[in-house]
């Protein structure tokens, strides 16, 4: 049973968080979901000229605009799904668990306003086995929408196994469509995704929160927020050496040093993990790095999937790393040889760095071994790995120099600070 | 513009498009090919037609690209 930590309240007109949960303070607050009434014309053009004017781009770790996935969609003809992707694999995320939990129907509101515009005829709901709290909400919200008639297409809850790429969006349609969590080998990423002949279009479920709001009062307000170039609010999970873990809401472009100062680090951190298990620590001297995508990108990092990690100055990062080099080895969907065989070859090699226990090819090995495995699945699953390897070989640089001579730090082998499904202590070789 | 595309799902690690093709495609140490990504040059063309379809795992495609990198 996942926890679901605190929201950490926000301010600013433009917000997905702090809104009442049950339909009737839904729809009082915020007014129902601009939906098109029968026999309107010209709605769907004025919804997606509203969405493009927001520059909203996906929230679900690619980052892409959120009107050109609409288009393609589109494309792919009447009777699609809109799939809301509440999978939030990532083990140190519950952005998506609190917004399903506390503003179901402005997730729903944003699934119905898709469909309404690309034709679709069903809403479908992803939410991890095992996740029983959001599930919960999830059905309450959909049966008070059915019950007073706000949901134009029909809305339904399925529950895919709780993996870390069950969420990716081609093992999600898949799943959808036979039961098999894996991901699809797509060279041509542009196509649009299917389930048996209909479209899907799959959104993560905060992208959906934002439409929802972004329908409601124009992309002024929501562009009010965040940077010109990447415009609007996210948000982001901290977690690590923090006093107050949780769910903040930010404007994009927020420093990241200021990200983490909202949950009150116990110390000053000695660098911070952003975007998740599979993106990348941040050295002190980027603190100050704007969390917006164009900024992450140009110092090697993503945004991924909001999630802000604080490491206190007296964690070893190398055996942080090598725990999630671990875990990203064990949920490899089993496909793909180089991620099946090349992830528990760089997990073990970073664990030996981290131990001290250096044999004299280990650096050459494990840095061969990260080029090669890289770009090499058919999801990005393997490449979010070697990304978080990679930024530890050079944020931890002065660790790896003192490893390699086999002087590990002194807290190589103290409890994690980073959160895993299962207790993180067996780094087994 | 041709180049080699590897479906890494389909691919066993059979490893004949090696034998084949070195100047495009060597092993990991894993034995699962790494294609250089680089345009085929004109005179390859036959014998990556013949890799892909002597591949047990079919796992091979070539691509025409427009433009070329």
């Amino acid at each position: 049973m996942h926890s679901v930590s605190e929201a950490i309240p926000t301010t600013g007109r433009y917000r997905l968080l702090g809104h009442p949960t049950d339909l009737a303070g839904h729809v009082a607050t915020l007014g129902p979901a601009p939906l098109p009434s029968a026999g309107a014309r010209g709605w769907r053009e004025a919804f997606v000229s509203v969405l493009e004017a927001s520059g909203l781009a996906g929230r679900g770790g690619a980052g892409f605009p959120a009107a050109i996935k609409l288009a393609v969609a589109h494309a792919a003809g009447r009777g699609g799904t809109i799939l809301v992707n509440a999978m939030e694999g990532e083990p140190a995320s519950d952005k998506d668990k609190l917004l399903l939990i506390r503003s179901p129907h402005l997730v729903l509101d944003g699934a119905q306003l898709l469909a309404a515009a690309s034709s679709a005829q069903r809403v479908t709901v992803c939410v991890p086995g095992g996740r029983e709290q959001v599930a919960s909400a999830v059905s309450t919200a959909m049966a008070e929408r059915a019950a007073a008639r706000c949901a134009p297409v029909q809305e339904v809850m399925v529950r895919p196994p709780d993996r870390f790429v069950a969420g990716e969006e081609s093992a999600l349609a898949r799943w959808v469509e036979s039961g098999h969590s894996l991901p699809s080998f797509r060279p041509d990423k542009g196509t649009a995704l299917r389930i048996g002949r209909k479209g899907v279009l799959v959104h993560n479920a905060e992208t959906l929160a934002h439409i929802a709001m972004i329908a409601r009062t124009g992309p002024d307000a929501f562009r009010s927020h965040g940077l010109v170039e990447d415009p609007g609010t996210s948000l982001v999970t901290i977690s690590g050496a923090v006093e107050h873990p949780g769910v903040v809401e930010v404007d994009r472009g927020t420093p990241l040093i200021d990200i983490a100062n909202r949950a009150t680090p116990t110390g000053a951190p000695q660098a911070l993990l952003v975007g998740g298990y599979g993106g990348s620590w941040v050295d002190p001297v980027h603190f100050t790095t704007p969390y917006a995508s164009l900024s992450l990108r140009a110092i090697g990092a993503t945004a991924g999937v909001g999630i802000v990690i604080v490491l206190s100055q007296d964690a070893c990062g190398l055996m942080e790393s090598a725990r999630i080099a671990h875990y990203m080895a064990g949920q490899s969907a089993g496909q793909c040889g180089p991620c099946v065989y090349g992830l528990p070859a760089i997990a073990d090699d970073v664990t030996r760095l981290a131990r001290g226990q250096v044999d004299h090819g280990l650096m050459a090995r494990l840095e061969r071994r990260l080029r090669e495995v890289d770009g090499r699945g058919a999801c990005r699953h393997p490449d979010g790995a070697v990304n978080l390897v990679r930024s530890a070989l050079g944020v931890f640089a002065t660790d790896v120099a003192a490893h390699v001579h086999g002087a590990p730090c002194p807290h190589w082998n103290r409890p994690s600070q980073l959160r895993f499904p299962q207790p993180a202590t067996a780094v087994s070789r | 513009m041709i180049r080699i595309l590897i479906d890494p799902v389909a691919c066993d690690a059979y490893g004949y498009c090696a034998e084949l093709l070195p100047e495009a495609i060597t092993l990991d140490e894993w034995g699962y090919p790494i294609v250089d990504g680089k345009p085929l040059p004109p005179e390859l063309v036959d014998t990556a037609r013949r890799a892909a379809r002597d591949c047990p795992r079919r796992a091979i495609t070539l691509r025409e690209r427009k433009g070329g990198r």
